[in-house]
C-alpha cells in the first residue's frame, strides 16, 4: 500500500504573470484513493494538465513509478507518452468522440496497446485480425464494467449524461493505466447517478486501481479517499484524512471564508 | 392531401404577388404614343403561377413535418432507404453486381466521347477517396491537394521525358514522390487546425503550380510538356480508341482498388485514430495516441491516391501544363467530398460522378449551364448539409472467447 507510484515535487506553472501552481508537492500510493479539492479556480485541472503533458511545467519534477519500472520523470513528455507510460484520465467537461460509437470511444483507448498499422489495416492479416479482435473483445468487457453494454454500437453523443461520464472513465481505463486521473467525475451527475458512480470507483478501488481525483462533491470525497489534499490559490494548504481535513480550520476558511468576529 | 384551409391561403398568396407584382407587370407605359398598356395577361400568370408554387411549397413541408413525426415516433432515424440497402448483404450484393456488369459493358454501348467523360469522373472519384481521408476522415481541411496530383503528372511526365520511364515504371514511384509531398506538407502545419491549415495547404497548392509555371528549365513553363506516351499494354499498339477503352477498365481497376484500400483503412486502428483526431484532439492525445504520426499518416496516404491519379492523368491527356492544377482543381474535389458526404466512402463516389458528369450533360443547356450547375449545388447544401449519403459507422460484433460462458 505504501509504495508511491506518483510523486510530485515543487510543482510550479505560470502563465505570464500568473501563478497558477506554486510549490506544490503531492503523492499517490499504490491501490490508494487520493483526491484533491479547492474552491473553483484554485488550480486543480491545471495540476492535472501539468501532469499529464498537455502543459508543460515550469518548475519543479512529475515522477511517475509504474509497478516494477525504475522511476520515469515526466515533465516536458506528450500528452500520448504519458498515457502510454500508464497514466490515463478523463476530463472536466466531456471530450467524448462523439460521432464514433460508444464502443469505438473504448477502442480508441486501446490504441496504445496495440500496433497494427498501414500494411496490417490494408493486408488484415491474420496478426491484425487478432489484435482487432483482442480490442473488441477488451473493450466490450470494459463495457460490461461500465453498465454500457447495450449501447455499444450507438452513437456516443446520444448517451445520457451520466453514462457519457462512464463512458470516459471506461476509455481512459482501456489505456490499461495504473494509475487512473478523473477530474471532476460527479460534476453535472443527480444523487442517483453519483451513488452509481461511488459503486464503480469502489470496485475499481477493489481490483487494486490506484486514483487520483478531482471533485466537488463532498459525500463522495469523503466516502472513497484514503487522502485528500487541499488547494487554495495554487498552494497546498492542506492534507492528511478525510477526518482530519474535515476539522481543519484552514480547509473550513478556505470554501467558506473568514467568519467576521474570528 | 391538401385541404380547403390550405388551398385559401394559397390563394391568398397568388392574390398578394397580384398585387405586388402589378405596377411592374401589368402596367407598361409607352413614352412615345404617351399611352398606357394594360398587360392584364400577366396578372393571370404570376396569380396561377404563385398559386401552383405556393400548393407545391405547402406539400412539401407538410410532407416533411409528417415525416419527422414519424422519424420521432418509430425511431428511424439512422434506417433510411440508402443505408438499408447498404446494410443488407441480400440488396447489396446483387446492386452491386449490377453495377459492375454496368460498368464493365460500358465502353461497348457508348461513344468514345462517353467512355472519355466516364474516364475522367472515375479519376475524380479516386481523387475524392483519396481527399476524403484527409478532409472527411482526419478532419483536416486540405485546400492545396491538387498539388499531389501535379506532383504525379509531373513526375511521369519528366521521368518519361528526360529517361523514357514508362507508365507502370512511374505509377508506383509517382504514389511514393506524392506520399513524400504529403509529408513535407505535414510537418509544418502540424500544430494548425481549422481555418489555418485551409490557409497553408491553399498556399502550398499554389506554390507546387507557379513552381511549374516559372522554372522552365525543369518543367518547361507554361507551355508545358507534350507527347507523354499512353500507358502500354504488353506490348501490344493500340489505336487511339482501343487506347481510351484500355485506360477506362485501368481505371475501373484503380476505384476498386481505391475502395478497398480505403474502406479497410477506415475501418482500422488507424483510422480509429483519425477519427478519433477529427473529433476532439486533446482528448485523442490523452488517449495515447501519437498527434504527429497520425496527422502525417493521413496527409500521405491522402496525397498517395493523387499522386497515382497524376500519372494516369498525364498518361490520358498525353499533354500537361500547370493550367490543369489550379486552385479551382482542388475546390472542385473538396466539393465532391463535401457534397457526396464526409467520411462516407458510397457518398464520395456518388459525389465525383455527379458533379463531374453533371456539367458535361448540362451542355444542352449551353450559356446556363454553369447556372443551373451553381443552383444545384446551393440547393444540396441547403437541403442536405450533411451530403448525399451520410457516414455510418461499423458496428462490431461481440464474440464471446472459447472458455467463457455467456
Amino acid at each position: 500500500m505504501s509504495t508511491p507510484i506518483l510523486q510530485v515535487k515543487n510543482l510550479g506553472m505560470r502563465f505570464g504573470g500568473i501563478k497558477a501552481l506554486d510549490d506544490l508537492d503531492l503523492d499517490v500510493n499504490s491501490g490508494e484513493i487520493v483526491a484533491l479539492i479547492g474552491p473553483n479556480g484554485a488550480g486543480k485541472t491545471t495540476f492535472f494538465n501539468c501532469v499529464t503533458g498537455i502543459y508543460n511545467p515550469t518548475q519543479g519534477d512529475v515522477v511517475l513509478t509504474p509497478p516494477g519500472t525504475p522511476a520515469i520523470r515526466l515533465n516536458g513528455l506528450k500528452p500520448n507518452q504519458v498515457a502510454e507510460k500508464g497514466m490515463a484520465r478523463t476530463f472536466q467537461n466531456i471530450r467524448l468522440f462523439q460521432k464514433m460509437t460508444v464502443l469505438e470511444n473504448v477502442m480508441i483507448g486501446r490504441h496504445c496497446r496495440t500496433n497494427s498499422f498501414i500494411l496490417g489495416a490494408i493486408l488484415r492479416n491474420t496478426a491484425t485480425r487478432q489484435e482487432e479482435q483482442e480490442t473488441i473483445h477488451k473493450s466490450y468487457k470494459i463495457l460490461q464494467k461500465m453498465g454500457l453494454e447495450k449501447h455499444a454500437n450507438d452513437l456516443a453523443s446520444n448517451l445520457s449524461y451520466g453514462a457519457q461520464r462512464r463512458l470516459e472513465i471506461g476509455r481512459a481505463l482501456a489505456t490499461e493505466p495504473f494509475l487512473l486521473l478523473l477530474d471532476e467525475p460527479a460534476a453535472g451527475m443527480n444523487p442517483q447517478e453519483t451513488q452509481e458512480l461511488i459503486k464503480l470507483i469502489n470496485l475499481l478501488q477493489r481490483e487494486g486501481q490506484s486514483i487520483l481525483l478531482i471533485e466537488h462533491d463532498m459525500k463522495l470525497v469523503m466516502e472513497l479517499s484514503h487522502r485528500i489534499f487541499v488547494m487554495d490559490y495554487g498552494r497546498r494548504i492542506a492534507m492528511g484524512t478525510p477526518e482530519e481535513i474535515r476539522n481543519n480550520p484552514v480547509v473550513i476558511k478556505a470554501y467558506l471564508g473568514e467568519s467576521a468576529d474570528a | 392531401m391538401i385541404s380547403l384551409k390550405e388551398s385559401k391561403r394559397s390563394a391568398l398568396v397568388s392574390l398578394w404577388f397580384m398585387f405586388l407584382t402589378f405596377p411592374i407587370m401589368v402596367i407598361k407605359v409607352d413614352a412615345i404614343e404617351k399611352t398606357i398598356i394594360w398587360r392584364w395577361e400577366n396578372m393571370f400568370y404570376v396569380g396561377f403561377g404563385s398559386f401552383i408554387l405556393s400548393i407545391f411549397g405547402r406539400i412539401f413541408f407538410e410532407r416533411q413535418k409528417n415525416r419527422r413525426e414519424k422519424q420521432l415516433s418509430e425511431k428511424i432515424q439512422q434506417h433510411n432507404l440508402i443505408q438499408i440497402l447498404l446494410r443488407e448483404p441480400k440488396y447489396l450484393y446483387p446492386l452491386a453486381a449490377a453495377f459492375f456488369l454496368f460498368a464493365l459493358t460500358f465502353p461497348h454501348l457508348f461513344s468514345t466521347y462517353q467512355i472519355n467523360v466516364m474516364t475522367t469522373a472515375l479519376m475524380y472519384v479516386v481523387l475524392g477517396l483519396g481527399l476524403n481521408i484527409v478532409v472527411g476522415v482526419a478532419g483536416l481541411l486540405d485546400l492545396g491537394y491538387v498539388a499531389f496530383y501535379a506532383v504525379g503528372a509531373y513526375s511521369y511526365a519528366l521521368l518519361n521525358f528526360h529517361f523514357g520511364m514508362t507508365f507502370w515504371m512511374v505509377l508506383p514511384l509517382g504514389a511514393l514522390l506524392a506520399a513524400l509531398f504529403g509529408v513535407l506538407l505535414g510537418f509544418p502545419v502540424l500544430r494548425l487546425r481549422g481555418d489555418y491549415l485551409a490557409i497553408v495547404t491553399l498556399a502550398f497548392g499554389e506554390i507546387i503550380r507557379l513552381v511549374m509555371e516559372n522554372w522552365n528549365a525543369f518543367s518547361q513553363g507554361p507551355s508545358g510538356i507534350s507527347n507523354i506516351p499512353r500507358p502500354g499494354l504488353l506490348g501490344f499498339d493500340l489505336t487511339l480508341n482501343q487506347a481510351i477503352t484500355y485506360l477506362y477498365y485501368l481505371m475501373i481497376v484503380m476505384v476498386l482498388i481505391t475502395i478497398f484500400v480505403v474502406n479497410r483503412l477506415q475501418n482500422s486502428r488507424l483510422g480509429r485514430a483519425w477519427i478519433a483526431l477529427r473529433e476532439d484532439e486533446i482528448a485523442c492525445q490523452a488517449m495515447g495516441i501519437d498527434k504527429t504520426k497520425t496527422k502525417l499518416t493521413a496527409f500521405a496516404l491522402g496525397a498517395t491516391w493523387a499522386g497515382l491519379v497524376g500519372v494516369i492523368f498525364a498518361a490520358k491527356t498525353t499533354f500537361i501544363n500547370p493550367a490543369s492544377f489550379t486552385f479551382l482543381e482542388s475546390a472542385i474535389i473538396l466539393a465532391i467530398v463535401v457534397l457526396g458526404g464526409m467520411g462516407s466512402i458510397l457518398g464520395v463516389i456518388l459525389g465525383a460522378i455527379i458533379l463531374i458528369l453533371l456539367p458535361e450533360y448540362l451542355r444542352a443547356l449551353s450559356d446556363y449551364r454553369m447556372l443551373a450547375f451553381g443552383a444545384i449545388m446551393v440547393s444540396m447544401m441547403v437541403f442536405r448539409p450533411q451530403g448525399l449519403i451520410s457516414n455510418v459507422r461499423r458496428h462490431y460484433q461481440y464474440r464471446p472467447q472459447k472458455g467463457e460462458q455467456e
